[in-house]
């Protein structure tokens, strides 16, 4: 615990030097506050836009939530079938790559047009955005089972299930969670995202609102919130990790 | 006499790929191991020993030939076999108690039994204080002797250890050798043992099967004399050096029999090391 403290400082340092300079080139150029407002304006407009910005938050929050776990089933449901399904893999793989070939940019307009306004283009959006680096990295984990474990299993006559269920899967666990993690930092964004092609609130929402009025500083405040829930989702999955891997974390890889 | 295993003129023909020729790695191989016999299969590298291991195991089908386990065909069947691979072979996401009910559990025992039974015996070998600590903190030779016993409570009668002790040090082999050689000697299980080293053979076998080398064949069958039970003591048995130097002999590669002593030059091969130690 002590030695994960001390690596936290390096950046933190960096991130306190980063702060002060740019205070100071603020005050000392007389920078507008609509081009780039102060470290120290941006938290008074936190503290002062609290109330808004919670609000906002937590409609956020409750799309990436929702999302990240419809993304997050469907990526490991879509390995498993793939996996245990004989030929699926070679006949979807390749195809998986085209679902994220499509711009987002495109996709998000399309999914209104489909299923409207509301909370469902919002969730297929972020499902379609999140399946992929699980699914992806998933799969990897499934076929890269130790051969000499697969061997030994195979001698002591595992059925397919036994297979899976006692050898591939706790083998994929580790690359499980990587995926869970490129996937909760895309959740975060692409919720923003899909909050600014239609809807009435949301980070996304708050932070256009921002830019045509050109309050820089709102927009500021609403990038700190994102960077935080980012953090806290990412953390959430590091605990769950660290709780899943414990006692195995050292031989999980190598020998 | 029940037999635990016949070995009844097993010839396996790999295709080759391409242009290659086929490959052929058994040829018409029969033996037979008696319940509660100790049988052990010495052979150079690459003599078809994995290969034959997979056909007892089901894994592949033999070019002819057949597998009886008590008297039934086995071809193509798996999970019919105790089990010991030269690696561990240990999960390493579970502690060593829970790698041995696993185990147990795919041979069809229950989960509860499983449970008791590796805690028993665990304790039993004097292994209790790692039941809940994970694989990779144990030393190589540590593993292997819970990978022994857990193959030794699968409830299967007929046991298989592929080169078991291959992988570790002289030192601890010697150790390991004598205590799988004790705890053998209580339970009398059908052993299918295979090896490189002569002296692990002749230490804790009851018949040794002399293979050559690709296709494999069998060159002899040694009744190995030495009374039960056995200890390190056999090393220094004078019989157990002739018996050494005869395995040996028929081991030696086939340029070497005929154009003599290519490399060591003496006449006699009085100063030539053993084709395997430890």
């Amino acid at each position: 615990m002590v030695n994960k403290l001390l690596k936290l400082w390096p950046p933190l340092a960096v991130l306190a030097i980063v702060v002060l300079g740019w205070q100071a080139a603020v005050v000392l150029f007389g920078t507008k506050e609509y081009v780039l407002p102060s470290p120290l304006v941006i938290a008074s407009t936190v503290m002062k836009e609290a109330p808004r910005l919670l609000e906002h938050t937590s409609a956020t929050l409750g799309i990436t939530l929702l999302g990240f776990i419809f993304g997050a089933a469907a990526g490991f449901l879509l390995a498993a079938l793939l996996h245990l399904i004989p030929g699926a893999k070679a006949g979807f793989y390749p195809l998986l790559v085209l679902t994220q070939n499509v711009p987002v940019m495109a996709l998000g307009p399309l999914l209104v047009i489909w299923f409207g306004f509301g909370l469902m283009p919002k969730i297929i959006l972020l499902t379609i955005v999140c399946f992929f680096p699980i699914s992806v990295a998933m799969l990897t984990g499934l076929t890269k089972s130790d051969p000499k474990l697969l061997s030994y299993m195979r001698m002591i006559g595992a059925s397919k299930s036994q297979l899976f269920w006692r050898l591939e899967l706790p083998h994929a666990i580790p690359y499980l969670f990587s995926g869970l993690k490129i996937a909760a930092s895309y959740s975060v964004i692409s919720a923003i995202y899909a909050e600014t092609i239609g809807g009435s609130e949301g980070l996304g929402v708050y932070m256009r609102l921002s830019m045509r009025g050109w309050q820089t500083a709102n927009m500021f405040a609403a990038i700190a919130v994102v960077i935080t829930l980012s953090l806290v989702l990412f953390g959430i999955i590091f605990a769950l990790e660290r709780l899943f891997l414990r006692g195995t974390a050292r031989s999980s890889k190598g020998e | 006499m029940r037999l635990a295993l016949e070995i009844d003129a097993v010839s396996k023909i790999f295709p080759g790929e391409g242009n290659a020729a086929p490959k052929f790695v058994l040829d018409r191989l029969s033996f037979n191991i008696k319940d509660g016999e100790f049988v052990t299969l010495l052979g150079p590298s690459g003599s078809g020993k994995t290969t034959l291991f997979h056909i007892i195991g089901g894994l592949e089908q033999p070019t002819t030939g057949d597998i009886r386990l008590y008297g039934e065909s086995t071809l193509g069947k798996r999970g019919e076999i105790a089990y010991m691979p030269q690696q561990a072979s240990l999960m390493p996401w579970l502690t060593v108690a829970r790698n041995i009910e696993l185990a147990l559990d795919i041979a069809g025992v229950g989960r509860k039994e499983a449970r008791t039974l590796s805690r028993d015996w665990l304790e039993r070998v004097g292994l209790a204080e790692v039941g809940d600590a994970y694989p990779h903190v144990l030393s190589g030779g540590m593993q292997q002797r819970v990978s022994f016993l857990r193959a030794l409570l699968s409830p299967q009668p007929l046991m298989c250890l592929d080169e078991p002790f291959g992988a570790l040090d002289a030192l601890t082999r010697m150790q390991m050798q004598t205590w799988l050689l004790s705890l053998w000697e209580q339970h009398r299980r059908s052993v299918l043992f295979v090896t490189h080293s002569i002296e692990e053979a002749l230490l804790l076998s009851d018949r040794i099967i002399v293979l050559s080398a690709s296709p494999a064949a069998i060159v002899r069958e040694v009744e190995v004399p030495f009374p039960r039970p056995r200890g390190e003591l056999i090393w220094s048995d004078p019989l157990f050096n002739a018996l050494k130097r005869e395995i040996y002999e028929l081991l030696r590669p086939a340029e070497l029999n005929a154009g003599g002593e290519k490399k060591e030059g003496g006449a006699d091969g009085k100063l030539r090391e053993p084709y395997s130690v430890g």
